[in-house]
């Protein structure tokens, strides 16, 4: 029993309202109008930002390296269809703040040629390394939303020697259906990413874990591995946030990820379902990552479907496609409704991070009124990592922040239940959100004291140098003046005895 | 940046607080209906004038804090005091008891604190034991169980409750916990002294007592009910009941002459209330599943032991008074086990997974 | 009678404890670090002055015997409040409190003769340039001392806050609607 309360393998959660049946039931869309210009931001991803290599006025061909990755953990970036470059700028970014990032702007011919792609006559005979070069060098990162470097997770799951390959289709996120929309469809070379990611990683088995409220997903993937003995498919039930990671490891496995490890540490590589596709998309056909799939939904819009998306397309031309109604939005959202941000504006480009775009109507918010605490513990039931937001948000308010650190802020994962649940509504994720900044912002402020007692030292030492220098010159010139003085002095009795002398 | 940016999550659960509040009035009204039926009219008088005066001091207190008061007022807070007060009171108590009982209850209880969600003490208990200390004869005078179309008519009762002129000579008595306990002082024994006592009658809520605790069965209905629409969890009445039977029922097989049975214990002195409406106050008690069992357990054993060899017949109000004192430190030790990490905070060992 | 010796005995009890207490206090106190290199060591270093004291060090020994308040230092932010406040052990409330928005001094270039008054009293070196020549600042080792400002004769220094960009954006405490 005390067991069942230690170690449950799913613990809190939340059953949110799932909107999915609008668009589960569509088939991805790929008939998007080739946009205009394509505004491709060079980080889009986790580490050092990619450095760009083309220049206003040059040519590109479709599938081309705008940008290459800088330092071990960084991804490059490539032309989503053939154009010129038009400007490389700073934009502002698909963010909440929506301040600028570096933009590589292209302008379309129309012509979408492909540069020359280098496909592999069997890419299951590629060595591991290989593998792992080509998935790099196609900018693929992660496409659940964290946008890690693929390249980066499989290059550490080969050194550790991990035993499992993890692939999360769990997608708990209310409205968004595209891995959904992928597995129904592309079930078979979903496979083949996956087989792919086995052999860059030497790793010997996979299991994909899929929520039960996609069963023709499930099906589908299921036909798909049956060939393959080492790769199985596995329900788990469906509850938010099913898909974070480590919950669903624990639930498959009852195996729990140290808190300050990596999923390597115990042998162990996750990856989303869409970077599995990504990944035999770069290495089967050469294509770099350059398009993805986009679910656009909420009530402000007409015709609700999932989209592939070139990276870069603005998100006003998306949502333009689907018939969004701009003054229904109260609210747009990149991501998913619990872990998304809100964007003040929408004419920023689809970057690879972006799974889903919201209209959300004002009906679908409702921003009620902030109430105090009663202290009801909903939000502990609920944390899945096993938190007291409660108490956290409370210290945070009255700025303690080392205090909520003690209660365990810096396992937060931001994933919302707790504010979903509250009857107060209060904000308790944006209170985490902002202590994290803030804790953060106060390392560095530490560092700059740091740093500037040791400028201060510094200058204290070369006035003090300049002062001792000074003092000596002084001493010098007086010893100098006294030499030559007395110099003088002899130099004048001498004369003045030679006188008397003579 | 022009305005906030706005964090997620952008949906939310229906559970409001005014939801929730009233789900819990909703589910005392059945055995508030059953005391006023069981006591006649001044129950009813007695149950509105402490209401309303939880109100008003709910709204005193408000202005005096300078806060808008309709979005307090409205979302039941108040008004769930002011009827847990009512119900723990005698029914036939003067009007004035029930004022000061609600205006300790909001005043003292609560708003000194800080308003809905600071207080430390549960209001309603903590009025019940001021006015049973300060008001002993008002607070221990039980009437006769006088049906509503049989005891005094509507503008009678009146008097009775806004009056102090009533006779009430032969219309009182001892409840069965206050006969038991004046017995003991006595040195009689049970089951003597338990001639008039009736399991079933007690159960359905035909006896002497508080306005709205003598019904357990409705009470138990109603708590039931509220936890399966999930406003309570079951860890706080499960061990809080399951700790009183357990010591009542081992000590009353190793001595039946000097201790009730469980079912008497279980029946008598609000023990249903307090385990489903009071104990599970979320303001008072503790925030994680295993915090509660033992905040529940603690009461459960208090209760038993003043009742068994305290110097009050009743103690549940004075159990829960205690256990809320201890709560603060049951939330500090107990805490639920993070992910990834040991109970001790530390994060696990590798080799262990 | 019973009363009587009742009172003694308590009495004298107190008396023996009170004696006690004081005894221990006395000859088994434990030595610690002096409580005002604690203080000084927690404290930015830049010497600014913005406390109204002459330097860091004479700031840490007010704080220390409680002359000044713990919120005195501006640069410190509210992390040096909570610091001092735990190392002090006193109670401090900082919901009220908030930081102070970071500045820089900035060369206005066309209105700059080369004084070179600036970069004398700068106590990081944050100032570059020489005598005749137009100085710059390095945003870096800016502390915001403003002293640099005060002495400037063209008035061609001034303070600005940071830029913030997308790499140092963090998000803002929620605005507190409810008690």
């Amino acid at each position: 029993m005390l067991s069942l309360l230690e170690n449950p393998r799913l613990r809190g959660g939340i059953h949110a309202e799932e909107y999915k049946a609008e668009t589960s039931g569509l088939p991805i869309a790929t008939n998007l109008p080739l946009p205009k210009k394509l505004y491709i931001p060079v980080q889009q991803h986790v580490g050092k930002p990619a450095e760009p290599l083309v220049k206003v006025g040059d040519k590109v061909l479709k599938g081309q390296l705008l940008a290459y990755s800088q330092g071990t953990i960084s991804a490059p970036v490539h032309a989503p269809s053939s154009g010129t470059i038009i400007d490389v700028l700073d934009y502002p970014a698909p963010h909440p703040s929506a301040l600028p990032i570096r933009t590589i702007v292209i302008e379309t011919d129309g012509l979408e040629q492909w540069t020359s792609l280098d496909i592999p006559a069997d890419p299951f005979q590629l060595e591991a390394e290989e593998i792992c070069l080509r998935v790099g060098a196609a900018g693929v990162v992660g496409l659940g939303g964290a946008v890690f470097p693929s390249a980066v997770k499989l290059n550490l799951g080969r050194k550790n020697q991990i035993h499992t390959l993890l692939i999360n289709a769990g997608e708990c996120e209310p409205y968004l259906t595209c891995d959904d929309r992928l597995m129904q469809e592309r079930a078979t070379d979903i496979v083949s990413g996956i087989r792919l990611m086995l052999r860059g990683m030497n790793a010997p088995k996979a299991m994909i874990g899929i929520e039960d409220n996609k069963p023709e997903a499930f099906s589908a993937m299921q036909a798909a591995c049956e060939a393959f003995e080492n790769i199985d498919i596995i329900q788990v039930p469906t509850r938010y946030p099913m898909g974070w990671d480590r919950q669903m490891l624990r639930y498959l496995t009852g195996w729990e990820i140290p808190a300050d490890g990596r999923a390597t540490d115990i042998g162990v590589v996750i990856h989303n379902v869409a970077t599995a596709y990504a990944v035999y998309r770069a290495v089967c056909l050469g294509q770099p990552l350059i398009s993805r799939t986009v679910t656009v939904a909420g009530s402000a819009v007409a015709k609700p479907q999932n989209v592939e998306v070139l990276i870069g397309t603005l998100m006003s031309e998306v949502l333009n496609f689907c018939a969004a109604d701009k003054s229904r939005t109260a609210r747009l959202v990149m991501g998913g409704p619990m872990m998304g941000d809100a964007l003040p504006l929408s004419e920023v480009p689809v970057v690879k991070a972006c799974s889903g775009i919201l209209a959300l109507s004002a009906a679908d918010i409702e921003d009620p009124e902030v109430k105090p605490c009663i202290r009801c513990s909903s939000c502990v039931t609920a944390c899945p990592v096993g938190l007291l937001p409660l108490e956290m948000a409370s210290r945070i308010r009255v700025n303690q922040l080392d205090a909520a650190v003690d209660l365990g802020l810096k396992d937060c994962i931001n994933c919302g239940s707790c504010s979903y649940v509250c009857p107060s509504n209060i904000p308790l994720v944006h209170y985490f959100k902002f202590a994290s900044g803030e804790l953060f912002k106060r390392q560095q402020m530490e560092h700059k004291s740091e740093q500037t007692k040791r400028l201060i030292d510094d200058r204290n030492k070369r006035m003090e140098r300049i002062r001792l220098e000074a003092e000596a010159e002084a001493k010098r010139m007086a010893e100098a003046r006294a030499a030559r003085l007395a110099e003088q002095a002899k130099a004048k009795a001498q004369a003045a005895a030679e006188t008397e002398g003579s | 940046m022009i305005r906030q940016p706005i964090s997620g999550p952008h949906v939310a659960a229906v559970q409001s607080v005014d939801n929730i509040m009233r789900k819990v009035i909703f589910a005392l009204l059945p055995a508030t209906g059953c005391g006023v039926l069981i006591f006649g009219w001044p129950a009813l008088y007695l149950c509105a004038v402490t209401i309303a005066a939880a109100l008003l001091c709910e709204a005193l207190c408000l202005k005096m804090k300078g806060v808008a008061a309709k979005p307090y007022l409205m979302d039941g807070s108040a008004f769930l005091t002011g009827l847990l007060v009512a119900m723990t009171l005698p029914p036939w108590a003067p009007w004035w008891i029930g004022v000061v009982g609600s205006a300790i209850a909001i005043i003292l209880g609560k708003q000194v604190y800080g308003g809905l969600g600071q207080n430390l003490f549960n209001p309603a208990m903590l009025a019940r034991v001021a006015l049973l200390i300060s008001f002993p004869i008002e607070m221990t005078t039980w009437v006769n169980v006088k049906p509503l179309l049989f005891g005094p008519g509507v503008l009678d009762s009146l008097a009775v409750t806004f009056s102090a002129s009533v006779n009430t000579d032969g219309l009182t008595g001892a409840t069965t916990l206050g006969a038991v306990k004046t017995g003991f002082s006595l040195n009689q024994t049970l089951p003597g002294l338990l001639y008039e006592y009736s399991g079933w009658l007690s159960f359905i809520g035909w006896e002497r007592g508080s306005l709205g605790e003598t019904s357990s069965l409705l009470i138990l209905l109603g708590g039931l009910w509220l936890w399966r629409q999930g406003v309570i969890q079951w860890q706080i009445p499960a061990s809080l009941l399951g700790t009183l039977i357990v010591f009542s029922t081992l000590f009353h097989w190793l001595d039946p002459q000097h201790y009730l049975s469980p079912w008497v214990h279980l029946n008598s002195g609000a023990v249903m209330l307090v385990a489903f409406f009071i104990a599970t106050d979320y303001v008072t008690s503790p925030n994680t599943p295993l915090g509660q069992l033992v905040f529940g357990a603690g009461c459960g054993l208090l209760i038993f032991v003043i009742r068994s060899w305290g110097g009050y017949p009743e103690g549940t109000g004075f159990a829960i008074l205690l256990m809320n004192a201890v709560t603060p430190l049951i939330d500090h030790y107990i805490r639920p086990r993070i992910y990834g990490r040991y109970r001790n905070g530390k994060p696990l060992d590798i080799s262990q997974s | 009678m019973y009363i009587l010796s009742a009172i003694l005995i308590l009495t004298a009890l107190g008396l023996i404890l009170g004696l006690s207490l004081g005894i221990a206090g006395k000859y088994l106190k434990v030595e610690s670090d002096p409580l005002v290199d604690k203080v000084e060591a927690l404290m930015p270093g830049s010497q600014c002055g913005q406390c109204g004291f002459p330097g860091c060090r004479p700031a840490a020994e007010a704080v220390a015997s409680g002359t000044a308040p713990v919120t005195l230092c501006p640069p410190g932010g509210t992390s040096l409040v909570e610091q001092l406040a735990k190392l002090l052990g006193i109670e401090v409330d900082l919901s009220q409190t908030e930081d102070q928005e970071p500045m820089v001094a900035r060369v206005s270039e066309d209105t700059c003769t080369g004084c070179t008054r600036c970069f004398k009293v700068c106590p990081t070196d944050a100032i570059v340039g020489a005598p005749k020549q137009i100085h710059a600042v390095v945003a870096d080792a800016c502390i915001g001392c403003a002293k640099c400002v005060a002495v400037c004769p063209t008035e061609c220094l001034q303070m600005h806050p940071i830029e913030v960009t997308l790499r140092d954006w963090r998000w803002p405490k929620p605005l507190a609607k409810a008690a």
